[in-house]
């Protein structure tokens, strides 16, 4: 472990905390405001300060402290998601944009899994997570199992139904593959709106979330401060993401994650060296669907709603322009990628329209400038500041 | 052991019209080093790809240590202890130095899911016990490259490549070493400081038996014990090296009938 005098460490953690500090800042300001010239110009203010640290070489010792401090870092993180929805422990919207955030993240860690790290294109990310949105509505409304069980189901199902998938994924390479996935999210789409018993287009309604008698849709107050009922998903949803953060990264720093990279390099080369396709394959597609239905499961209880139209084939092509946006196989790039896409859009109202517009553009001008995301993945460590 | 170790009878490969194998037989002992020499496209890294189970044969048999592999997958291949090099080099470039070797050394490291995940310090155990003996042995190639195991390979140069893709067939010690023109692209003297190598890491391993592909003659007359000679798929001539290259049909294989 990095102790607090570890001489062989040569990265400090603080530039990524003050990184971490300065983000935070600029998040909660960029949610309090609402003007749409200011908004404008903190966009403006984030894009010149990025290029200039980029420019005066900041950026680097930052990633290195990331690198090698990550457990501490991520320590902070999580400190500061808890500042930013306590700076906003009243307010509906911002709360409910931040449970967003927080979940879409969980699910493109899912999607990093399956082409991150397996190489496996899934266009079907928005239905995996609406799979496990409509497990919570019949869940929820016919049964009485414990919700957090539901969450699990939820994962349960989207990775059963995705391993309908299989057959076809392993027996097909890259765009095909690829093809499978966008087929299966137009059928899934036409299933949920012919069929009654799901709802039909309206869709259905999801009871909220109850832990242990606590009902989560009602109001709270902490003596006369009265809290947003967001706050309780907003717990709910970081925890998940942690699990999911902790999950990927150790996954991404093992053998298995090793496996993935060789045989998304290089299957043949794999092969030679004993790897077997088809399982690692079908691990990484399984465990990304699972992280996927569980989001869903829990945005759908957030949402107390779900119909087919929630979970298109545009939705998903969000949750792959996060990935590329982020820079692919770097879970930090993701949670950077998410507040981007799922914020700026909801802020600027101007463009709310042309979001996918926006959408576009940005991933065309990261493919072309910076093809490997906003943040780069580096080179596995197996452990963070481990040396030989 | 038997006197064998890998047998191919009467080994047939057909790519449409073309014969890239044609009834090849070939044996090899244990601990021999024999060299396989021929004209470009005379099957060569065919018959690699076939005794690895990348192609699979249109006739014939090839059996390894006394056990069938004619129809083994690759992986099968790979654990029955056949390791191999190819003649282009496929490194996984963004991944470390490390991370390549360690994809050589598959079946000695746990695969479970739970062990993988949950289990980190004894993750962290098997981990460090494997640096060690990647370290180790790209030590034997390059002393200079164990301060660099955890960089890309994508930047070193094709001499560096060439010892970490022979460093990964190595780590897992298997029995057979299939070399496909390990000298390609490198100059002379970087041909001959990489076949001193193997030749000690060989020294301290004498249960290797390799099988080397190249065309640069100086590595087969000095590392070879025997040469088998392919044209057109067909074993043209088998002996030391000596032998073979004053051999009548060899020369002309070569040079063309004058």
């Amino acid at each position: 472990m990095v102790g607090e005098g570890d001489r062989s460490s040569q990265a400090s953690w603080l530039p990524g905390a003050a990184a971490l500090a300065l983000g935070t800042v600029y998040v909660i300001a960029l949610l309090a405001v609402e003007k749409q010239s200011f908004i404008i110009g903190l966009l403006a203010l984030a894009i010149v300060a990025a290029l200039a640290a980029n420019w005066l070489g900041w950026l680097a010792p930052v990633s290195r402290s990331f690198a090698e401090h990550e457990d501490r870092l991520g320590g902070l993180a999580i400190v500061a998601a808890v500042a930013v929805a306590a700076f906003f422990h009243d307010n509906h919207f911002v709360l409910l944009l931040v449970v967003t955030v927080l979940l879409y993240t969980v699910a493109t860690l899912g999607l990093n899994i399956q082409f991150g790290y397996a190489g496996v294109l899934n266009f079907a990310g928005a239905s995996f997570f609406g799979i496990g949105a409509y497990t919570s509505a019949v869940l929820n409304a016919h049964t009485a199992v414990p919700h957090l069980l539901v969450l699990l189901t939820g994962g349960l199902i989207a990775a059963l139904i995705g391993s309908l998938l299989l057959l076809p994924v392993l027996r097909t390479r890259g765009h095909y593959a690829a093809l499978v996935t966008i087929a299966f999210a137009l059928l899934l789409k036409t299933f949920l709106e012919v069929n009654d018993v799901l709802g039909g287009p309206q869709g259905l309604q999801v009871k909220g979330m109850k832990l242990f008698g606590w009902s989560f849709n009602d109001n709270l107050s902490i003596g006369r401060i009265d809290l947003s009922f967001y706050l309780s998903y907003f717990v709910v949803s970081l925890l998940l993401l942690i699990a999911a953060f902790v999950l990927v990264r150790r996954l991404e720093r093992s053998w298995i994650g090793l496996n993935l990279d060789a045989l998304r390099l290089d299957e043949t080369a794999a092969s030679c060296f004993g790897l077997d396709i088809a399982r690692w394959k079908i691990t990484a597609f399984t465990l990304g669907n699972f992280l996927i239905g569980i989001a869903g499961a829990l945005f759908g209880m957030v949402g107390g709603f779900v119909a087919p139209n929630n979970y298109t084939f545009a939705d998903s092509l969000i949750l792959v322009s996060i990935l590329l946006l982020g820079g692919i196989g770097n879970p930090w790039g993701l949670v950077v990628a998410t507040v981007i896409v799922v914020v700026i859009p909801e802020k600027l109202q101007t463009i709310q329209e042309y979001r996918f517009l926006l959408y576009a553009l940005l991933v065309i001008v990261v493919l072309l400038f910076r093809p490997e995301g906003l943040l780069p993945r580096p080179v596995r460590r197996y452990f963070p500041g481990w040396r030989p | 052991m038997s006197a064998v170790l890998l047998e191919a009878r009467g080994l047939s490969k057909r790519f449409g019209g073309v014969v890239a194998l044609d009834r090849l037989d070939l044996a090899v002992a244990p601990n021999e080093i024999i060299g396989l020499i021929g004209p470009n496209g005379s099957g060569k890294t065919t018959f690699f790809n076939v005794a690895t189970g990348i192609y699979g044969s249109d006739g014939g048999t090839v059996s390894f240590a006394g056990a069938d592999i004619t129809r083994a997958s690759p992986q099968a291949v790979y654990h029955a202890g056949i390791s191999r090099t190819f003649q282009r080099s496929r490194l996984s470039l963004p991944l470390s130095i490390f991370d390549n070797i360690m994809i050589g050394n598959h079946k000695r490291l746990s695969q479970g899911l739970w062990f993988n995940l949950m289990r980190r310090a004894a993750f962290k155990r098997e981990f460090e016990a494997a640096y060690g003996a990647a370290r180790a042995l790209v030590e034997v190639f390059e002393p200079q490259l164990t301060g660099r195991m955890f960089e890309p390979v994508a930047g070193l140069p094709m001499i560096d490549r060439r010892r970490i893709e022979i460093c990964r067939a190595l780590v897992s010690q298997p029995k057979l070493l299939l070399l496909d023109e390990p000298s390609a692209g490198m100059t002379h003297e970087e041909t001959t400081e990489l076949m001193d190598d193997i030749l000690q890491v060989r020294a301290r391993n004498r249960d290797l038996t390799i099988i080397i592909v190249e065309h640069e003659m100086g590595v087969i007359e000095r590392i070879t014990d025997r040469c088998v000679v392919l044209n057109f798929g067909r074993k043209i001539a088998e002996g030391p090296y000596r032998q073979v290259a004053a051999d009548r049909q060899v020369q002309e294989a070569y040079l063309g009938v004058a």
